[in-house]
């Protein structure tokens, strides 16, 4: 049973919770009601007037090929964040789960990658795959790999696909290493004793049990890859070459800012909004559905 | 069917030796229980059986094959977990075919057997639901089936009655009891509970901090305890364990009362632990243990009534329900020679 503690005071908890209201309206409602009401704006040429046309700037939008290619670009985007970031974090959770000793150790080192910028994962990415200078361009050139991001827009994905999700990795880890630990360890031997093979056991109950928290890895990855790569594709492609790594946020930070045509960059974001709300939702709705040991 | 062979097994954990070099042969069909106190040592020498444990030393042969190296999926054995280790995201009829799968068995049999083992188990009306959805005793008996299936060379119980109450384990006890006799599966039983073994074991290993005290059938073990340690273990309420002092053919408690030993024995002088078990010792106006009482438990079926010497010595008696006994009464006791137990009080051992 769980025992609610009631405070007669009324205005107490407005009080307690006006500091983190206050933030959240000046720095995330605010600016959002301003991008919905921009987004149905459409200022002259020169930004001196503005007249309110409706869904103008979403019907123009959602019409233009360029628009439509970017949708694209960043689905194939953010599935290769989320698998780049999601298979190796498994892989070196399941190594340090059956460590016996240092555990505390290797999990300390591997997350120390989250505490770096994304800009700054960026230019570190930048540098080492830099044809002329890079570490990891050079190793590339030398096995007969054809490697130029600056040309390539194949090569200038790829190259912010692993920029953008290394240090998930990071992350991913922490939580798949909790849930394997969280695991009863009798388990995989009632299994070991009727018969399953090391990878039999992680097929058949690992990942099984693993399930709800590879769901919840996959949602974040995904915002993830929608909304916080921009800093990462700034650092290393600017869209580039030829808006090969254009993705949504960049095109609606591109729209707005550098073409100034504010009313469709409004638009856009508004439309991400409506995505990352619906698959925060989507995470929120399926969370509590943990298996029970 | 298997034997299993336990030679000169020992185990350690770093520095730790934990099981210090166990010896015991387990007959085909036979039902071993391992009993000893928590912390014994039990779980790990039956993880070794099993194979989740590396052996430190000695060898585990299962069939007559030394398993040492063999990896638990190839020793034919099933096991019931203390805690069931049922898989919480597969129904009842899936964690029993779990095995079954896994070998490469025809679907139709599975299905066979899994009905058949829910049967027995009166499971069969939850084969669909899952583990988090049924009550201990019905999850105790899905562990059971899971094993059964399997039709196994050995069976490993570790402690798998612990979880229940004290109601439901006495019936599963006698569930099992049959169960194993019907099958004629060789098995190893652990429990710290000495009423279980004695119900349950063709044979009962006594063990203590890593050794056996003494394997031997219930009967034995009862009526001639190797050592203290089992003496003290086997029986309730306790077998009375006082210091004496031996000779002439009997035993002098420290109040000065003398005991007849067995013909033949107690002819050295010596000092020794004599042992008599409360049920033992009956009232008699001319015996010679003569006590005050302190408390009396009447049980119903028995009376356990805690008494003491002059000396201040605390000794248990279990009289019939019906003793008309009241703490403060003096009490004469007696006990028949044969049903005295004398050990070595510095190695503890039987004389
Ligand atoms: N994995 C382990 N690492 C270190 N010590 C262990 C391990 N498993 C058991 N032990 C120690 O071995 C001893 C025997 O344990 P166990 O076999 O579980 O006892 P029991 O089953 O008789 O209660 C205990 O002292 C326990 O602390
Ligand atoms: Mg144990």
């Amino acid at each position: 049973m769980r025992r609610k503690v009631i405070f007669r005071n009324r205005w107490l908890p407005y009080l307690l919770l006006a500091p983190q209201l206050g933030v959240t309206l000046v720095f995330f409602i605010w600016p959002s009601l301003q991008a919905v009401w921009q987004s149905f704006l459409r200022e002259d040429m020169f930004g001196l007037s503005s007249t309110f046309v409706w869904f103008d700037n979403y019907r123009v939008v959602l019409a233009d090929p360029g628009y439509m290619a970017a949708v694209r670009r960043t689905a194939v985007f953010s599935v290769a964040v989320a698998l780049a970031a999601l298979m190796p974090a498994l892989l070196l959770a399941v190594m340090v789960d059956r460590m016996l000793k240092g555990v505390a150790f290797w999990r300390t080192i591997l997350v120390l990658p989250y505490a770096i910028a994304p800009a700054v994962a960026g230019v570190l990415f930048l540098f080492m795959f830099n044809p002329s200078v890079g570490v990891v361009a050079r190793m590339l050139t030398a096995a007969g790999v054809d490697w130029n991001p600056r040309l390539d827009g194949t090569d200038a994905m790829i190259l912010v696909v692993l920029a953008a999700a290394w240090k998930q990795i990071s992350y991913n880890f922490l939580f798949f290493l909790a849930g394997l630990q969280a695991i009863p360890k009798s388990l995989l031997e009632a299994a070991a004793i009727d018969g399953a093979g090391g990878w039999t056991r992680f097929r058949t109950i690992v990942l099984p049990l693993l399930s709800p928290v590879t769901f919840f890895l996959v949602t974040v990855n995904v915002v993830y890859a929608f909304f916080d790569t921009f800093g990462v594709i700034h650092a290393v492609t600017q869209g580039g070459p030829a808006k090969a790594t254009e993705i949504l946020v960049y095109k609606a930070w591109y729209d707005g800012i550098i073409a100034t045509d504010f009313g469709r960059s409004a638009a856009q974001s508004v439309i991400l909004m409506i995505v990352v709300i619906a698959l925060t939702a989507v995470q929120f709705r399926y969370i509590d559905r943990r298996v029970q040991y | 069917m298997a034997t299993v062979g336990i030679r000169a097994v020992r185990k350690r954990f770093g520095g730790n030796e934990v099981i210090r070099g166990i010896d015991c042969d387990v007959a085909d069909g036979e039902l071993l229980v391992m009993l000893g106190p928590s912390g014994c040592g039990k779980s790990t020498l039956l993880r070794m059986v099993a194979g989740l444990e590396p052996i430190s030393g000695g060898e585990v042969a299962i069939g007559g094959r030394v398993v040492n190296a063999v990896e638990p999926k190839d020793r034919n054995i099933a096991m019931v977990f203390q805690n069931y280790a049922l898989y919480p995201h597969m129904s009842v009829f899936d964690n029993m075919a779990y095995g079954l799968r896994i070998r490469g068995l025809p679907k139709a049999e599975i299905a066979g057997r899994v009905r058949a083992a829910a049967e027995m188990l009166e499971l069969a009306p939850f084969l669909d639901r899952r583990p988090k959805d049924l009550s201990g005793g019905q999850r105790q008996r899905v562990a059971m089936g899971r094993a059964i299936v399997r039709e196994p060379d050995v069976f490993l119980f570790d402690e798998p009655l612990s979880n229940l109450d004290a109601k439901l384990r006495t019936q599963m006890r006698v569930e099992i009891k049959r169960l194993q006799t019907r099958m004629g599966v060789t098995s190893l039983y652990v429990t710290h509970d000495q009423v279980e073994a004695m119900t349950l074991a063709d044979r009962i290993m006594v063990m203590n901090a890593g050794l056996a005290e003494q394997v031997g059938t219930p009967a034995e073990v009862y009526a001639r305890p190797a050592s203290v340690f089992v003496a003290g273990f086997i029986g309730a309420p306790p077998m009375n364990l006082v210091p004496v002092q031996v000779g002439g053919g009997s035993a002098i408690l420290p109040d000065g009362a003398r005991l007849a030993l067995p013909a033949g024995a107690g002819q050295g002088a010596r000092a020794a632990t004599l042992g008599i078990r409360p049920e033992h010792l009956q009232p008699d106006p001319l015996g010679p243990v003569r006590m005050t009482v302190d408390l009396v438990e009447a049980l119903g079926a028995d009376t356990v009534v805690h008494g003491r010497l002059a000396g201040g010595t605390v000794l248990l008696a279990r009289l019939p329900g019906d003793a008309a006994v009241r703490a403060g009464d003096a009490l004469a006791l007696a006990a028949p020679p044969e049903a005295l137990h004398l050990f070595d009080p510095g190695t503890g051992r039987r004389i």
